[in-house]
């Protein structure tokens, strides 16, 4: 057998592309990455819930931002994962790809929901409001519209192979909205206070805040990617039963 | 611990945000790993039903 190492980087490309490799490979990744995630998880709430400061201005409500940063972190990295995906499926038609962009979709979208929902419970004491329409939280709803679209898109279309094309091209339009909200904070005045995290001239939040932020946000990244290939697994296996019914319905 | 779960006032914000995570979380997971189960059940009932149609004669012993 030819080890991967012979192989030029094309052939490589559609090695990984061989849907029996991934399910091969991922079969041993699942379980490994969701015990990864579940101590990442387990830890980052003790440390949020226990062993973190109340704010000086905010008191305890900050505890709220352990899980909404990182829910809107990956609010945006399912995106951004969605259109990536959906782009190398139109471009280089790699077999792999729409199938990765759907599966991250409603994963995606259920972190944009929960950013949303927990910024708005800690708006309420803070800001005294529920809501505002301000370019942060605006454009924030405007994903998760994008990505209910996305999802719609595929329930639409029958067939794969067309759904694919029509959503992945939805998906690229879209990711234009990402840049949007992460420079809103700077772009607009917003009530929404401005990044304290991905700063140019480093953290602005203290370290005994941004460890357990730091742990939060690597285990729900380790909850996305594992759910991910979970999904992945079975989308996979859908398009074999289609085809399977479909080669049985004219044979 | 009573004064844990008061949080300082702000238990009626804190603890339905943590608690809509866990629930939207759990039933990603829960309906993840279910659908996996059904397509796997599906495509082995599918495989099944072609291996009997292509040797309906299979005493059963080896390939």
């Amino acid at each position: 057998m030819t080890g991967m190492s012979d192989l030029t980087a094309t052939q490589r490309f559609h090695a990984l592309a061989n849907p029996a490799r991934f399910m091969a490979l991922t079969e041993r990744l699942v379980l490994p990455l969701g015990l990864v995630t579940a101590a990442l998880i387990a830890a980052g709430v003790y440390l949020a819930l226990f062993d973190s400061p109340a704010d000086y201005q905010q008191g305890e409500t900050v505890r709220i931002m352990y899980i909404h940063v990182p829910s809107a972190w990956l609010g945006m990295f399912g995106y951004m994962v969605m259109a990536g995906a959906s782009l190398v499926a139109l471009v280089f038609r790699h077999p792999l790809a729409d199938v990765c962009a759907k599966s991250a979709a409603p994963v995606g979208a259920a972190f944009c929901f929960l950013a949303l929902v927990t910024g708005s419970l800690w708006g309420r004491p803070m800001w005294g409001t529920w809501w505002v329409w301000d370019a942060r939280l605006t454009s924030m709803l405007i994903l998760l519209f994008l990505y209910l679209g996305y999802i719609a898109l595929w329930a639409t279309i029958e067939e794969p192979a067309r759904a694919a094309r029509a959503a992945a091209v939805l998906a690229l339009v879209g990711s234009i909205n990402v840049p949007i909200i992460h420079y809103s904070v700077v772009w607009w005045n917003t009530l929404h206070q401005p990044a304290s995290v991905f700063r140019i001239d480093g953290p602005t939040i203290a370290t005994s805040m941004l460890m357990p932020l730091l742990i939060m946000a690597l285990g729900f990244t380790f909850f996305f990617v594992t759910l991910l290939l979970v999904r992945m697994r079975a989308e996979i296996l859908r398009r074999r039963v289609r085809a399977l019914r479909l080669a049985r319905a004219e044979g | 611990m009573a004064s844990f779960f008061e949080m300082g006032g702000y238990a009626g914000f804190i603890w339905p945000a943590y608690g809509i995570v866990a629930i939207v979380m759990a039933v990603l997971v829960v309906q993840s790993l279910r659908d996996l189960r059904e397509q796997r059940r599906l495509l082995a009932a599918l495989e099944g039903e072609g291996a009997r149609k292509r040797a309906p004669a299979r005493t059963g012993a080896g390939q």
